[in-house]
């Protein structure tokens, strides 16, 4: 359950290995109230490294996992009481031009991205609807409000992850059970290192830290992080064509 | 149909399917076809943390067992949803009062007895539960009547409504010769102070309690207001319960800073004479101040509050000073708190009274820190043998509320044999691993699954 200052006692990260995921758990767990954690990676071994100074348990989660297989997760995320916090951390940052020298593999970017994490976030949501509490977080980005000339493939995949996740926190409402969709902007990740880093670009422990709040906070939401994207993406989605695309062009 | 439901402090929410029995043989029936996750009776909802909330399960609404009769030798049999409320206007008239009334008069029999709930009076007359000659008690198993002479009664009385639905209970009212209270105020200039009037002049007042300031710091660290009283025996009865104020539903979060709440303080510990004897006041100003504005918890915010109750015995007045400090040092906006001088404990098993000092502080819940500081609290007022308050809890780690209650194996036993399937659940009783220690095995099943 989650206490009256918001901390939850068990939290599930779908894609524990992410580094923004990691800096979250850490801000939750220095919160206190926090008494376990469950991981899941594609090869649970990689989690070895993560300490997140609780009780932690690993599982194998992959976004081409089945319905079956999703079951089943759900099932063990559950296997010892209620969860108080899914977050939902997936996703592949694509070699855009590989992807457009070779279309077979944006149907892997975009089940990566949105069709295997929503496929699970179905599942995660009907059992959160039981137990009548909890929130569940997916972390978006902020191309999937406006994407860009250079990462149109990648920001059209998580467009559909958080279109699908705002919309299920509405489908939720009432339920007992919050969604947050986080949407970072440039953040400074292995899956971002070599890139030319964006304005009001963070490192990763400023979105952990960004989930944590919102997580304590309650209450379905969008959160961007850091927080001054926010008005300033709601400038960038209206811009004219023509001048998006030079100031994206002025980027690269 | 789901519905969202939080306690008083509004904060946790969950959302049950909410059913509203109007007899015992309702309660009856739905207990005998629980959901998966449990049924808990809700009256009220003046506990503040998550005791009457079952998320995902089945609250009964017990508002409908309302009827009450009062004899002339003032025993009350009462359905276990009714209110105080509805109970004080018919008997204060007659010349009958509660024998133990919280600080608020909306609350239920059954929730009352539940929490075993205490009053101004508790250091004379004890809590709720050594008033209450039976108890009627729905259970999974069927239908028992309790006397004090049952080990379920005392499971039952403090056991937060997790042996059963209290559907009926038969309570020794308190026979009053006027409905005005004689009231003794003494003004105290610091914690040390309000301390030694309470120790030596309570035993001379039928109701005592103390309102500190938990923002003064230095040399009026812990300033006081005391206020004590008895009945008048003037023979007039002119009850008059009715609220006059009415906080409106949406009040944006942040009103109660700091600031604001410093000066309230400050305004009421000048307001408050140094030494007055043998004001009258009414019941409701004197017992019941806060219902005077209707849901008043708005005040907080869409973040809500939390009220932070804990006992600590006689002898340990330095941790009770230390976390007065620490509430002074922090950047809390603590409105006045309540101090009170216990007396004997009673036999709930998880009944919250035992001799010593009790503080109750309300602060709202997105305090920045707030979680870590009363985990620090906590690990003092246990360390020192004290515990925290069930009706009031919404945010302590399991194991250290559990260390308070050394008679919660007792309790545990006996609550499984009236409820061997574990029906009777409740969000707090699933936070603090109260029925059983889940929390140990979670991993286990976890990691075995996995392997």
């Amino acid at each position: 359950m989650k206490d009256a200052t918001g901390r939850p006692q068990r939290v599930a990260v779908i894609g524990g290995t992410s580094e923004i995921a990691q800096h979250a758990v850490r801000a939750l767990v220095a919160a206190g109230g926090v008494r376990d954690v469950v991981l899941t990676a594609r090869d649970p071994q990689a989690l070895e490294a993560f300490d997140p100074g609780v009780a932690t348990a690993t599982l194998a989660w992959n976004a081409d996992a089945s319905d079956a297989d999703n079951t089943a997760l759900v099932a063990d995320l559950w296997a010892g009481g209620d969860v108080d916090l899914v977050l939902v951390a997936v996703g592949v940052l694509p070699d855009q031009a590989a992807v457009e020298a070779d279309p077979a593999g944006f149907a892997a970017v975009a089940q990566a991205n949105f069709t295997g994490p929503a496929a699970l976030g179905l599942r995660l949501a009907a059992r959160l609807r039981e137990q009548g509490h909890g929130t569940l977080a997916v972390i978006s980005t902020v191309a999937a409000e406006r994407a860009r000339a250079d990462n149109y493939i990648y920001g059209a995949s998580k467009a559909g992850l958080d279109a699908f996740f705002t919309g299920l926190g509405d489908r939720l409402h009432g339920s007992g059970v919050d969604v947050l969709v986080i949407r970072p902007g440039f953040v400074h990740t292995r899956m971002t290192a070599g890139m030319a880093a964006a304005p009001m670009s963070v490192g990763p422990d400023v979105v952990g830290a960004a989930i944590a709040a919102a997580v304590a906070a309650g209450g379905t939401r969008t959160v961007w992080a850091p927080a001054k994207l926010r008005p300033m993406m709601a400038i960038l989605r209206h811009l004219p064509r023509p001048l998006f695309r030079k100031l994206a062009e002025s980027r690269s | 149909m789901a519905e969202t439901l939080t306690g008083w402090g509004r904060t946790a929410p969950s959302a049950a399917t909410v059913l509203h029995p109007d007899s015992a043989a309702d309660v009856a029936r739905l207990l005998g076809e629980p959901s998966a996750r449990g049924v808990l009776p809700r009256g009220l909802g003046r506990a503040y943390g998550d005791a009457a909330q079952n998320g995902g399960g089945t609250v009964l609404d017990v508002r409908g067992l309302d009827h009450f009769t009062l004899s002339d030798d003032g025993l009350l049999r009462a359905g276990g949803g009714a209110g105080f409320d509805a109970i004080l206007r018919e008997s204060v008239p007659r010349g009958w009062f509660l024998p133990v009334s919280p600080g608020t008069r909306y609350v239920t029999v059954g929730g009352a007895i539940a929490a075993d709930v205490h009053g101004k009076n508790h250091h004379v007359d004890g809590a709720l539960g050594a008033h209450v000659a039976e108890i009627v008690l729905a259970t999974p198993l069927g239908e028992r009547r309790l006397t004090p002479a049952d080990e379920l009664f005392h499971a039952t009385t403090g056991g937060m409504g997790l042996t059963g639905v209290i559907v009926e209970a038969t309570i020794r009212m308190k026979r009053v010769h006027s409905s005005r209270v004689v009231v003794d105020t003494d003004r105290a200039r610091d914690l040390d102070h309000v301390l030694a009037l309470m120790d030596g002049g309570d035993h001379a007042y039928d109701y005592s309690v103390a309102w500190i300031d938990c923002l003064a710091r230095g040399a009026r660290l812990g300033r006081s207001v005391l206020t004590r009283g008895r009945f008048a025996d003037d023979g007039r009865f002119d009850y008059d319960p009715n609220v006059r104020l009415r906080v409106p539903p949406l009040v944006p979060g942040g009103l109660l800073g700091t600031a604001t709440v410093r000066a309230f303080n400050e305004a009421w510990f000048r307001k408050a004479p140094r030494e007055r004897r043998g004001e009258v006041q009414s019941i409701p100003q004197f017992f019941h101040p806060l219902d005077g504005v209707r849901d008043w918890n708005r005040l907080y915010g869409p973040r809500g509050f939390l009220q932070y109750q804990f006992v600590v015995p006689f002898g340990a007045e330095d941790v009770l000073r230390g976390i007065v400090e620490s509430l002074a040092a922090h950047p809390a906006p603590g409105f006045l708190a309540v101090l009170k001088r216990f007396g004997a404990e009673g036999p709930g098993h998880l009944s919250f009274p035992m001799p010593g000092w009790t503080l109750a502080i309300d602060l709202p819940a997105a305090t920045p820190g707030l979680g870590a500081l009363l985990d620090g609290f906590d690990e003092r007022v246990l360390a020192a043998g004290g515990r925290l308050y069930l009706a009031k809890d919404s945010r302590a780690r399991p194991e250290l509320l559990r260390a308070g209650y050394p008679r919660l194996a007792e309790w545990r036993a006996v609550r499984a044999q009236a409820d061997p399937h574990a029906v009777l659940t409740s969000d707090l009783s699933r936070r603090l691993g109260l029925t059983a220690d889940t929390a140990a095995a979670r991993l286990r099943l976890v990691s075995e699954d996995a392997a």
